[in-house]
């Protein structure tokens, strides 16, 4: 086994997805299959072969440093899902004082 | 008026500008042809009859008043509901952008409304491009107009079942592992992904930066280079954009001439996997193209066999990067703010619900590939396969112009049969995936029926990057010799909605 369901409920943690235990159950044997099929390149002898991680070769890509428009506040909170003087409104994102 | 649904948009185009016919009437036989069939092909998951017929009533007021308009002016289009548009709503299949509009036009979005394209609407696609049958979408799969039993393929999947219904004359899509070139192939339609760089992404709902490139679907292939000029070149807000001419892709379809090419037949992508009709139909493919002209050889890429496995590592840990910006906060689906719970369980709750099974699974394989301790395993070999299956490409196209095979393994599969298999989905993508890693151009041209299921079989073809009109002739050549010899254009066959 390359992957155990406990393995999986933990990454799932680190990318904030609240799975039930039943996703869990379902998804932990498919990602199993899934990595151990995926774990073929490590058969291609590769030793001092660079990665790629971008095909075009491009680099740092600059733009004059011009002012250009940007959204309006309105048009940036028109979808937000809550708004409180003109911010976005969150859930609290620190715990209690006390 | 429905024959002006069954019009090429090369036609189409050349009827508007003559006065023929109005934009306006063209856009409501199309529109009416959706009200007729979609119910049974669900290609749209949002039509836009209002702004469309405006749209289509501008262009009517401007060719009257004489203005200089260019080929697309006044032909409809359907757009992957992965672009970014301006007063219609962009969910990319998923709950979490239910009802979201977007504040701003993709690139793409721009450069069709500035070509008089008139947008008929959103196609469905596989939640975030990721999948291969549109079974994915959190809005229920498309139906492929040849047997509405089968997937359209997919992600693209709506784009590809509108134009093959006869809803759209063009669609746009966005290729990352196949996603242009396999609904393609398995509807029957001419489908390109240019090369990286070359069509913007300015405004495309990211999957995997590195590999995601927007492509044309017609049913011609001239329609497809007409389409793909009128996307392409440079954009200065896609900083992987390439600042450079897009090749000549509407005088290669016209020039539809392979003599003299030197065309080379991948062994790694036939045999074992592919189905023997899929094989028959290809090599015969290989057969005509030999016979106008065309050197063929056989040519040999080593580390092909290995792209899927570096794909579904590569691919999967750009997602799970890109889809942290869905994190309820700043638009989208929220869940569970109920003023006691703290951000981040908001978070978790609102991905939980808002993705589906496909999305999760890659964020996850995602994550673990990324992870310290798995990473030079896993991801960072990945990327090392990459740059040998690039130079494989690199020598090849020392010895050939182009190289072709089979765009997809097997014909169309029926709805449900691989929807909980996610190894036997990604197989579909086997043949288009070496090109998405390069980056360089790759198209999808009808070859035929499989003589097993009677279903369309996808000619691939492959140019080196910025090569994109090479696709366009031996694409065009082949249709004209097909064509040919099937008396009709081969979607003619198409039988799911006959009835």
């Amino acid at each position: 086994m390359s992957i155990t369901r406990d393995e999986v409920a933990h990454l799932a943690r680190l990318a904030r997805i609240a799975l039930s235990d039943a996703e869990l159950d379902h998804l932990a044997p498919q990602l199993d299959q899934i990595i151990t099929a995926v774990a073929q390149v490590q058969e291609v002898a590769a030793d001092g072969i660079p990665p790629t991680s971008h095909a075009t070769g491009l680099t740092n890509v600059f733009r004059d440093d011009e002012p250009v428009g940007c959204l309006t506040a309105a048009e940036a909170l028109d979808q937000a899902p809550a708004v409180e003087q003109q911010r976005f409104k969150v859930p609290r994102i620190l715990g209690d004082a006390s | 008026m429905t024959e002006l649904t069954r019009l090429t948009a090369a036609e189409l185009s050349a009827a508007l500008a003559t006065g023929e016919v109005s934009a306006t009437e063209v856009t409501r036989a199309h529109l009416d042809r959706i009200a007729a069939v979609d119910d049974r092909v669900h290609a749209f998951l949002h039509v836009a009859a209002q702004s469309a017929l405006a749209q289509a009533a501008r262009i009517d007021a401007r060719r009257t008043a004489g203005e200089p308009l260019g080929p697309l002016a006044g032909v409809p289009i359907a757009v992957k509901d992965v672009f970014t548009t301006v007063g219609m709503p962009t969910t990319c299949g998923s709950r979490i952008l239910e009802g979201w509009h977007p504040p701003y036009d993709a690139t793409i979005t721009t450069r069709l409304k500035q070509a008089g394209a008139i947008i008929l609407g959103k196609t469905n696609m596989d939640e975030f491009a990721m999948g291969s049958s549109t079974e994915n979408s959190a809005f229920g799969p498309s139906h492929n107009p040849w047997d509405l039993a089968r997937v359209p393929g997919g992600s693209s999947g709506g784009s590809a079942a509108a134009v093959a219904a006869y809803e759209a004359p063009l669609a746009i899509g966005t290729d990352t592992g196949g996603s242009i070139r396999q609904p393609a192939a398995v509807c029957g339609l001419v489908g390109t992904k240019p090369t990286y760089g070359g069509s913007s992404r300015y405004g495309v709902v990211a999957f995997a930066s590195s590999l995601d490139t927007p492509g044309p679907f017609g049913r011609t292939v001239l329609d497809a280079a007409l389409l793909h000029e009128a996307m392409s070149g440079h954009d200065p807000c896609d900083s992987t954009s390439i600042d450079a001419p897009v090749p000549p892709v509407v005088a290669a379809a016209r020039q539809a001439d392979v003599s003299g090419m030197r065309i080379g037949v991948v062994t790694e992508l036939s045999g074992a996997g592919y189905q023997p009709g899929v094989l028959s139909r290809f090599a015969e493919a290989v057969e005509l193209l030999e016979s106008l002209g065309a050197k063929v050889t056989e040519v040999s890429c080593p580390h092909f066999s290995y792209a899927l496995p570096a794909y579904y590592l590569i691919a999967p840990s750009e997602c799970s990067s890109n889809l942290a910006r869905f994190d309820a906060m700043r638009y989208g689906l929220r869940v569970g703010d109920d003023g006691v719970r703290d951000a981040e369980e908001v978070m978790a709750l609102t991905r939980e619900q808002g993705f589906g099974a496909e999305v999760k699974r890659r964020i996850i394989l995602g994550t673990y590939a990324l992870s310290s301790g798995y990473y030079d395993a896993y991801y960072g070999k990945a990327q090392q396969v990459r740059t040998l299956i690039i130079r494989d490409f690199d020598a090849a196209f020392g010895q050939v112009d182009v190289l072709v095979s089979p765009a997809t393994p097997t014909t169309a599969f029926p709805i449900g049969e691989r929807a909980d298999d996610p190894m036997a989905m990604y197989l579909a993508d086997l043949a288009t995936i070496p090109s998405d890693l390069a980056g360089n151009a790759a198209i999808s041209v009808p070859c035929g029926l499989a003589p097993e299921d009677g279903l369309p079989v996808g000619l691939q073809v492959m140019a080196p990057a910025l090569a994109d009109d090479r696709l366009y002739r031996v694409a065009a050549a082949a249709e004209a010799a097909f064509t040919d010899r099937w008396g009709q254009p081969l979607l003619a066959e198409a039988k799911g909605l006959r009835a």
